[in-house]
């Protein structure tokens, strides 16, 4: 299936930090084709396993991009049926107001996030955001009725299914970083093309929204030569500064910083400008907020370069991708890859 | 368990000098276990053999209490402090606090600030009744650390104290081991250090166990006094089962177990979200290749405060609730 | 002695960037160690081999100080910049910086006095504020000298003055690694590990992986640490003092130091007649923290330098304090093998 599809598949499958159970089975069936093991933990990390295809001392790869998304959480259900939840990773709580929501308990049901009508609300009330904790889910069910399907602790996803916008754009929820994991689908792809040795990982990761917990996890089991984290970083808009946004048409970016090591991200650059495929370069002066961040440091240290794809509105239900950004990043992984030659030691020096 | 949470509440184990207490716990489970050892942290690990068909499983509670250390004397023999731990300033405001000799203060505050939202830790002091810098230097020195003065109420069946976090869980655990009549599983029971510091003790007890199923027990929050933060847990409603705080997500398969175990032997509890805060099961979770972890949690009103209140009931059903979870065998 | 700290404080060495100052280290190094490696992170570690036992002992350092890095070059020529590691923004107005490889020179210019309003003057600046400028007229020049992710230093030479004081940058850490060359002079009965870490100043990083390769059964980190003893700080609040010799830690934020070892630092500096002092703050943060829960655990200690105005480019440091360091370090050395 093409990218865009499956991007589609993906970000409509739940999968909150911590149960990711359905959505790592949806990116398991999707990996089978391209990979010789496919296979998950019991934290949901998915990994698929991908021998080199020429002989050869090749380094251990891993990439990884992370299948868990933001949402909300059943915290608690009044007598009247009203659901009231907390956010589990980096929910903005201004964009809760008239949301629509799955909350999964027994039952699929769907949800409203209620808002006071303007008629309703003093003066200055309407200056204020609307702390999460003064919201609540109306599920159009009577209480005792929630209270048979619903749980303290079951997640609530959004509603937002993919939607394409001009150009090779498009739009809906959790496309961070569900659109690092059509990355990673692309790459195995792209490198059934190419001639490489050695073994590459494609992680999965779990539980990324929630301080790079999967990512602990499957850089130790795994104890990779060299590690490549993509996720997103953000798309230009008019109330963001230069300084910290990125134009949505001149390629994914390359981090450059402490976080990435500096003989590789500059191979890595290499291999772009050798091919033709544009990228920008990100400078994170510390740690990325990425699994990149705690694949560097796992076991004996692991030298890591980090791809993003520029997003605008991340952590809305309104994340809004160009595709184009999705093939370039996958392509110049795979040559990346490739490019691992007899020496390739030499570029994890200092 | 009066008499046990009373004992271990009122011994001075601030975080990093946690070995009074390791020494009272180590003499009361010494003969319903098969090897105790201390690592290099200071934790306390008893191991109970199992039959040899089960998981091996670390249990975990903290020794460490939160505590005052004395960071400088002033001239007339004040002490200013930092802290160990999460202390609060409106929880500590002249409370009466006691060195590890028995010395009792008392917590000031430089009174010249006009609203109490300007005070922070480092605009009070301890008092220990002395007018001279020398005078103090005889009694204490830099370094030495202070916790709120122990005493035990009971209430309507209610347990009041200083340090039921983390000292009720460690009765927990220490009443569990007693019970325990037969287990499949090889468990290591863990009294951490540190915890207050940062979960410090259970990372590396984690590391070196190597467990295939992680347990903490730990006092949380409740949402039952006037206008709190709203929480669904309460005291007297029975054992808590952590659904997340800001360390863990509890594993679902973890979750699910401790649940459908109470639910079959009609063990009350409830279901815990808690929005801020960790456990060791936040270190124990992420060691090596990944532990699936949950938490037993025990309602707590007033947590660090010197006047944490628990209800027993709660406290013999996370007994009876461990015991069963223990006893049985682990299908996952 | 003086000639290496001035050749240390004056290398450079941004966290994720310490190629110039791991250079020298390695060169100063080599003749005295068993074996000198460069771990995956960019770490040195010069290990000696013990005269009689297996037990590890790691004696640890950071070569990294606190920087800059580029993050965009404005069409006028002019860079923007985001600290790396710990600096107060209040001290870059007016300061000279080197860049990159060739070491560009930048400075850290402000509107003048006489373009500003009496308000202006009262408000700190903030960094995204700030720009550095080398003097280029446009992108296209500037882009010939520098690129995004170079790295730059606080321009600052290291001056002795005053009585018996040294003024320079990064004396947090390179005090401490001067302190570890000096100690590796000696061979010991245990095997000792001498590691210069990378990255302390963005969360400790180098000695995670460091901790976790070697797992010392002990460790003792020797570093640069405030020194408020001056004008406007209540005295509760100078967690150390100039000239009363190094400062052993009792916690800071990032570990509690074990305490057969900081008995035994006090026992060494009292029958040595070493001056030393018991740091008077939990504050900061350093590699113990890692190293400390490193695997299985490991016993550490923290033993500093005070420095005045540290994290800028004129912090100051008492050469009194920085022998007495060596010297305390030396003495442990000598006695730690009973622990």
């Amino acid at each position: 299936m093409d990218a865009k599809q499956f991007l589609g598949q993906l970000i409509d499958v739940p999968g909150v930090s911590g149960y990711e159970d359905k959505v790592s089975k949806l990116i398991m069936d999707a990996f089978e084709p391209y990979c010789d093991e496919v296979y998950r933990d019991t934290f949901y990390n998915v990994y698929g396993k991908k021998l080199g295809n020429k002989s050869g001392h090749g380094p251990k790869v891993m990439l990884a991009a992370h299948l868990d998304e933001i949402g909300l959480m059943v915290k608690d259900i009044d007598d009247k049926g009203f659901i009231s939840f907390t956010n589990i990773g980096g929910v903005d709580q201004r964009i809760l107001l008239s949301q629509e929501v799955y909350i999964h308990g027994k039952e699929k049901l769907f949800g409203v996030i209620g808002a006071k009508p303007p008629h309703l609300q003093e003066r200055k009330e309407a200056q204020k955001a609307v702390p999460m904790k003064d919201l609540a889910i109306d599920v159009g069910l009577p209480a005792g009725k929630v209270k048979e399907l619903v749980s303290i602790g079951d997640l609530i996803t959004f509603k937002s299914p993919l939607v394409e916008l001009e150009g090779s754009n498009v739009c809906g929820k959790s496309i961070d970083d569900r659109a690092g994991v059509v990355v990673l689908y692309e790459t195995m792809k792209e490198l059934q093309k190419l001639v490489f040795s050695g073994e590459v990982y494609f992680v999965a990761t779990a539980q990324e929204e929630v301080g790079t917990r999967g990512a602990i996890i499957s850089t130790y089991k795994i104890n990779p030569d060299i590690g490549i984290a993509i996720d997103v970083t953000h798309g230009d808009t008019p109330d963001a500064s230069k300084n910290d946004t990125h134009s949505m048409d001149k390629g994914p970016t390359i981090g450059v910083g402490p976080n990435m090591h500096p003989k590789l991200t500059k191979k890595l650059m290499d291999v772009a400008k050798e091919n033709g495929i544009g990228y920008q370069v990100e400078v994170a002066p510390g740690l990325t907020g990425t699994d990149a961040r705690s694949m560097q440091v796992s076991r004996e240290g692991v030298p890591t370069v980090l791809i993003e794809l520029p997003l605008r509105y991340m952590h809305t239900t309104v994340e809004t991708l160009n595709m184009e950004n999705v093939k370039k990043a996958a392509k110049l992984i795979a040559l990346f890859i490739a490019s691992m030659e007899e020496g390739w030691e030499e570029c994890l020096t200092y | 368990m009066r008499e046990l949470v009373k004992k271990l509440t009122s011994i001075y184990g601030p975080a990093g000098n946690e070995e009074l207490v390791s020494q009272a716990i180590r003499e009361e489970i010494e003969s319903y276990v098969d090897e105790i050892e201390i690592d290099v942290m200071g934790n306390l690990i008893a191991h109970k053999k199992g039959s040899g068909k089960g998981k091996r499983i670390m249990l975990a509670a903290h020794m460490d209490q939160i505590g005052f250390m004395v960071t400088h004397i002033d001239d007339k023999g004040f002490l200013r402090f930092s802290n160990l731990g999460g202390i609060s300033v409106p929880y500590s405001i002249n409370r009466r606090v006691m060195f590890k000799n028995g010395l009792a203060g008392v917590i000031g505050y430089e009174t010249e600030i006009d609203s109490w939202k300007d005070i922070t830790l480092s605009k009070m002091y301890i008092d220990i009744g002395v007018s001279s810098k020398e005078e103090a230097e005889k009694l204490v020195k830099i370094g030495d650390v202070a916790v709120y003065h122990p005493l035990f109420s009971e209430s309507n069946g209610k347990y009041i104290s200083g340090a039921m976090d983390d000292r009720a869980g460690c009765a927990l655990l220490v009443q569990t081991i007693k019970n325990i009549k037969s287990t499949p599983h090889d468990l290591y029971f863990v009294f951490t250090v540190q915890e207050e510091l940062g979960l410090r003790g259970a990372r590396t007890a984690a590391y070196a166990l190597e467990p295939d199923i992680g347990i903490a027990v730990d006092v949380t929050a409740t949402g039952d006094t006037p206008k709190c933060r709203p929480m669904a847990v309460s005291l007297g409603k029975g054992p808590a089962i952590k659904i997340k705080d800001a360390s863990v997500l509890a594993h679902p398969l973890v979750k699910d177990l401790m649940i459908s175990t109470a639910e079959k032997y009609d063990i009350p509890y409830q279901l815990e979200i808690l929005e801020y805060g960790g456990t060791d099961s936040g270190a124990i979770h992420l060691s090596r290749g990944g532990v699936p972890s949950g938490v037993l949690s025990i309602p707590c009103r007033y947590v660090h405060s010197d006047s944490e209140t628990i209800d027993a009931s709660d406290l013999e059903n996370g007994v009876k609730l461990l015991t069963k979870i223990l006893e049985e065998n682990i299908e996952f | 002695m003086s000639d290496l700290l001035k050749r240390l404080t004056e290398a450079r060495g941004v966290s994720g960037n310490e190629d110039e100052v791991r250079q020298l280290i390695i060169e100063e190094v080599t003749p005295l160690a068993d074996e000198v490696h460069v771990d995956r992170m960019g770490s040195v570690i010069a290990y000696k081999k013990g005269t009689r036992s297996n037990k590890k002992v790691m004696l640890c350092a950071h070569m990294d100080e606190v920087g800059f890095i580029i993050t965009r070059i404005d069409d006028n020529g002019m860079l923007k910049f985001a600290t790396v590691g710990s600096i107060d923004p209040r001290i870059l107005p007016s300061k000279r910086v080197r860049i990159g490889e060739k070491a560009i020179p930048g400075v850290l210019g402000i509107k003048a006095i006489h373009l500003q309003e009496p308000a202006e003057r009262e408000r700190a600046v903030k960094v995204d504020q700030m720009y550095i400028d080398i003097g280029a007229k446009n992108k296209e020049e500037a882009k010939k000298l520098v690129k995004l992710g170079d790295y730059a230093v606080f321009d600052s030479e290291c001056l002795y003055f005053g009585d018996n004081k040294v003024k320079s940058k990064a004396l947090d850490d390179r005090v401490g690694c001067l302190t570890l060359i000096e100690a590796l002079k000696d061979r010991y009965p245990f095997d000792l590990y001498a590691c210069f870490t990378v990255q302390e100043e963005v969360g400790l990083r180098g000695a995670k992986v460091a901790g976790y390769s070697i797992q010392p059964d002990m460790a003792l980190v020797v570093e640069g640490t405030t020194c408020s003893d001056v004008p406007g700080v209540e005295p509760h609040k100078y967690s150390t003092r100039m000239g009363e010799g190094p400062a052993i830690s009792i916690a800071d934020l990032a570990s509690y130091s074990n305490k057969k070892m900081v008995s035994l630092l006090i026992e060494c500096a009292k029958n040595a007649n070493i001056p030393y002092q018991i740091k008077e703050s939990i504050s900061g943060g350093n590699d113990a923290g890692e190293i400390q829960r490193a695997g299985e655990g490991a016993m550490t200690a923290v033993v500093s330098v005070p420095c005045r105005y540290i994290h800028s480019p004129s912090s100051v440091a008492d050469l009194k304090d920085i022998n007495n360091t060596i010297k305390l370090v030396q003495e442990f050395l000598k006695g730690c093998e009973a622990l």
